[in-house]
């Protein structure tokens, strides 16, 4: 019915969707490996620094992907204040508590957003943004290739962050012995501040990659953030590699799903894989121990 | 009446019980005791259902229960504490044991009151309506044994009941496991107090890394020389004896 | 149950019937209407969170449940709409059973069990997006035919008395779980599942008791939104945007409590439609302030405006205060 080459290339652009996704899932999958939190208001985040970009594009004139470079900063520094200042104290160290905060939280960003920008959707252009490369007989978008090698390098970044640095291996510590950690002298609460930083900083690579094609609006993160929490199940629920691997198969498997579903059905197969995950084995397909 | 037959327990490369087995005579309390980390707790576990044995049967009563539920056990008549105390927080001492009690009666009033009862027999009557987060340690090692005795068991399985206490809380407490013995309760207790196993247990068995290596009275299994070098370590029974021997 | 625990709920709903006699502004009754449908669905997640400890994320699967089924079975079957009330919430009961029985004999807890909420609410809401019996993107309308055999009547106090009534009845279910052996059980898994097992409690059995009753719940709040504004479509009826309302007003109210839903219901919408009259026109205003609301609540009030009474009153007594767990359990 659909030739391989269609099929072909709805995989390899599902591909390059799946690196947008793990970006994201990057970001929810380190919080959840270090606090051992679900960050609820990651896709309100995620919706704030989409419009980040878009604002640095529609009134400073800045081009998407150097938006990213002033972003990652101020992202980071408003994921830091949140945890630190916000969901840290508000929630008393309860685990439900943390899930009904970023709840909170992600409602009133959203909404926030809804009284100042309305609810239209805004998209912006770039004079690459519909440019394709072409590879063989397939055509790929450029701004989407971009996109997925900087996932892979940004994935790349975090690790010897995590592995090669003195927050980094703090971070580490805590994520593994909260209370040995704190005993050795490490300041654990503003660890995990830094790694909520980081995850948010991942967002706004992620929110500068995704801009030049796709569009925003202040519901967009909810779309986004259900994916993530797949990408993060499946991946197995704190592992990096994980999350980059569970970003790109959920990539494939949404743009196939939708190829042969059509475009309304095509979000089923991403949550029954949720679902058959969750019920199946919750410590995720690739391994990661619970 | 309890039957455990060569039960193991593998936690990935850790043999945490090792082939071990366990008879009881319904009444009396035996004392289960070994080294820290010697499997009893697991033992314990594979008992009320909360760990499923890797190898080996478990017979209660004549039937075969090594694949019933935690609950089923419970039902059957099979109570025990935990070594962690594990309160409902939340719920007063007399909500607590209410929900034990409520294994044998459906009524509210007559939980209640059958709350109210073993309340009064452990020594908590005096808190009953105190919530059993602000309880003292000794307090909430009161509330584990008498939410378990609410359900009625016929054999209590009590985990280091005595751990935490200071000698004048043992002393009270005693009697109290006493009196639950002389009422028909058959009681496998572990317990590091040794003095208090010699004074309770009729017969006690030695957990060592996950292995039974020895059973009996107590006075005569604390002579023992594989018991003693159980505890003390390799050749520390021979060392006791020369010394013994040099002074004597 | 004793006569003294009724009392409380008799004189509530006594003092809420009196309402249509005193107000009677077709908004004002709207807003109350509304209000209680969510207090019911409410309810129904307190039955399963407040007493059972499962948070869901994604209760819009129940309530969605009950306003599809009477929808559907009114438009397509021709089948009496008090019969759909009935059947839609045997179908919001069955939906729970089964959600319950895969995650909870997987073991799923906590965030997990959140999160499983949440994509059953989702898949059910492309499903009826998408599927043609359901009206898709459209939407399904029941018919307008205003006679009170229809669930429909030309006076909004009519439905305004419906929906209290069964706002007293769960009332009443609600005392009898916080009175029978089954809450007492309930309570106990939610504290602490290992100590519950050990004192026989069978737990799969009791949480698959308390969502079915909770899905029934909602979804009979489901069916009655459906029959008010005698129009559904997917993002309304399985819309993040319920599951959200119908956690927000227990834990606002006092989660695990009898009246924790209905006071925090008409908290939160109080407060919205204040938001609205203070700040004009500005959308999302109102959810601005239940998001605010909830952090605050979680900070500062873990028991809901009820545990900040109790508190207060203790304090007024002179008792010694009592930690915030203890207090999100009082208020019976
Ligand atoms: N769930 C588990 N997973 C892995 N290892 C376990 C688990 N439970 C117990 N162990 C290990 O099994 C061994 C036996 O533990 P157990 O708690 O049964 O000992 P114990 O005799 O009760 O010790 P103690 O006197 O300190 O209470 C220990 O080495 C322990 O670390
Ligand atoms: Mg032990």
């Amino acid at each position: 019915m659909y030739s391989p080459q269609i099929i072909l290339e709805a995989a390899l652009n599902g591909l390059m969707t799946g690196a947008v996704y793990a970006l994201i899932a990057l970001g929810l999958t380190l919080i959840y490996g270090v606090l051992h939190i679900i960050n609820f208001a990651h896709g309100a985040l995620l919706t704030c620094a989409m419009f980040a970009v878009w604002i640095a594009w529609a009134w400073l004139g800045m081009d998407p992907y150097l938006a990213i470079l002033p972003l990652v900063p101020l992202m980071f520094v408003l994921g830091y204040g949140l945890q630190r200042f916000v969901i840290g104290p508000a929630s008393h160290g309860d685990d439900g508590n943390i899930l009904l905060v970023t709840l909170g939280l992600s409602i009133v960003l959203e909404n926030v957003l809804l009284a100042v920008f309305q609810s239209d959707t805004r998209t912006l252009d770039t004079d690459y943004s519909f440019q394709v490369v072409a590879l063989g007989p397939l055509l790929l978008s450029y701004p989407r290739l971009i996109g997925l090698g900087v996932a892979v390098v940004v994935t790349g970044l975090l690790w010897l962050v995590l592995n090669r640095t003195d927050t980094g291996k703090a971070i580490r510590a805590v994520a593994k012995e909260k209370l040995g950690a704190n005993l050795v002298g490490i300041d654990v609460p503003h660890v995990y501040a830094v790694t909520f930083g980081l995850g948010c900083a991942c967002l706004a690579v992620a929110a500068g990659l995704l801009m030049p094609t796709f569009y925003v609006n202040p519901r967009i993160g909810g779309a986004f953030v259900l994916v993530a929490f797949t990408v993060v199940v499946l991946g197995g629920m704190g592992s990096l590699p994980g999350a980059l691997l569970g970003g790109l198969f959920i990539g494939v498997v949404e743009s196939l799903c939708g190829l042969f579903l059509g475009d309304s059905l095509g979000q089923i197969g991403i949550f029954l894989i949720f679902i058959a995950v969750l019920l199946v084995r919750p410590t995720g397909l690739f391994g990661a121990k619970a | 009446m309890l039957a455990v037959e060569g039960v193991s327990k593998r936690f990935g490369g850790l043999m945490a019980v090792n082939n071990a087995s366990l008879s009881l005579q319904p009444g009396g309390i035996v004392g289960l005791i070994g080294p820290n980390g010697a499997g009893k707790t697991t033992l314990f576990s594979m008992i009320s259902g909360f760990v499923a044995p890797s190898d080996g049967r478990i017979r209660f009563e004549g039937t075969d229960i090594t694949g019933e539920e935690p609950h089923r056990r419970a039902e059957l008549g099979i109570g025990r504490t935990f070594q962690i105390v594990q309160p409902f927080a939340g719920l007063t001492v007399c909500e607590n044991i209410a929900v034990g009690a409520y294994l044998r009666h459906a009524k509210r009033a007559d939980a209640t009151a059958k709350a109210r009862e073993v309340a009064r027999r452990v020594g908590l009557g005096t808190e009953l309506d105190r919530p059993a987060g602000g309880l003292t340690v000794a307090g909430r090692k009161r509330l584990e044994l008498a939410r378990a005795l609410a359900t009625e068991p016929t054999l209590l399985l009590l985990d280091e009941v005595l751990a935490g206490l200071n000698p004048s809380e043992i002393r009270d407490i005693l009697p109290v496991i006493r009196g639950i013995r002389d009422e028909g309760v058959t009681i496998l207790m572990i317990e590091h107090v040794m003095q208090a196993v010699m004074n309770l247990c009729e017969r006690v068995y030695v957990l060592a890394q996950g292995r039974m290596i020895a059973e009996g009275p107590p006075a005569v299994v604390c002579a023992d020389a594989r018991v003693i070098e159980a505890y003390l370590g390799h050749g520390a029974a021979a060392r006791l004896k020369a010394e013994g021997a040099a002074h004597g | 149950m004793t006569v003294r625990d009724l009392i409380p709920i008799a004189v509530l709903i006594l003092l809420a019937a009196l309402l249509p006699l005193v107000v009677t502004s077709s908004p004002v009754l709207n807003f109350l209407v509304f209000m209680l449908i969510v207090a019911l669905g409410a309810q129904g997640w307190n039955i399963l969170g407040g007493f059972g400890g499962q948070f869901s994320f994604g209760h819009a699967a129940f309530f969605g449940t009950g306003a599809y089924v009477t929808a559907i079975l009114q438009t397509r079957y021709g089948i009496n709409a008090w019969a759909g009330l009935v059947l839609a919430t045997a179908a919001g009961a069955a939906v729970g059973w089964v959600i319950g029985f895969l995650s909870f004999r997987s073991g799923l807890r906590g965030s997990y069990f959140a999160l499983v909420t949440l994509a059953f609410a989702e898949v059910f809401r492309i499903l009826a997006n998408a599927a043609s019996f359901t009206g898709g993107a459209a939407g399904l309308l029941i018919k307008l035919d205003v006679r009170p055999a229809n669930l429909q009547f030309d006076d909004r106090a009519v439905f305004y008395w419906l929906v209290l009534a069964l706002v007293a009845a769960v009332l009443l279910l609600t005392r009898w779980i916080q009175r029978s052996r089954f809450g007492a059980q309930l309570v106990a898994v939610r504290e602490n599942e290992d100590a519950a097992k050990a004192l026989g409690v069978n737990s799969l059995k009791v949480k698959l008791r308390a969502i079915a009753l909770s899905g029934g719940v909602t979804a009979l709040s489901g069916c009655l939104y459906a029959q008010y504004f005698l129009y559904i479509d997917a993002n309304i009826a399985y819309g993040s945007w319920i599951s959200v309302e119908l956690l927000l007003a227990p834990i606002i109210g006092g989660v695990g409590t009898v009246f924790g839903p209905v006071v925090g219901a008409l908290t939160l919408h109080g407060l919205g439609e204040l938001a609205k009259q203070f700040a004009g026109r500005i959308p999302g205003i109102d959810l601005i302030v239940f998001g605010g609301v909830l952090v605050l609540a979680v900070a500062f009030a873990r028991g809901g405006i009820l545990g900040l009474l109790e508190r207060l009153r203790d304090r007024g007594r002179g008792m010694v205060t009592r930690g915030p767990k203890e207090v999100s359990h009082a208020g019976r």
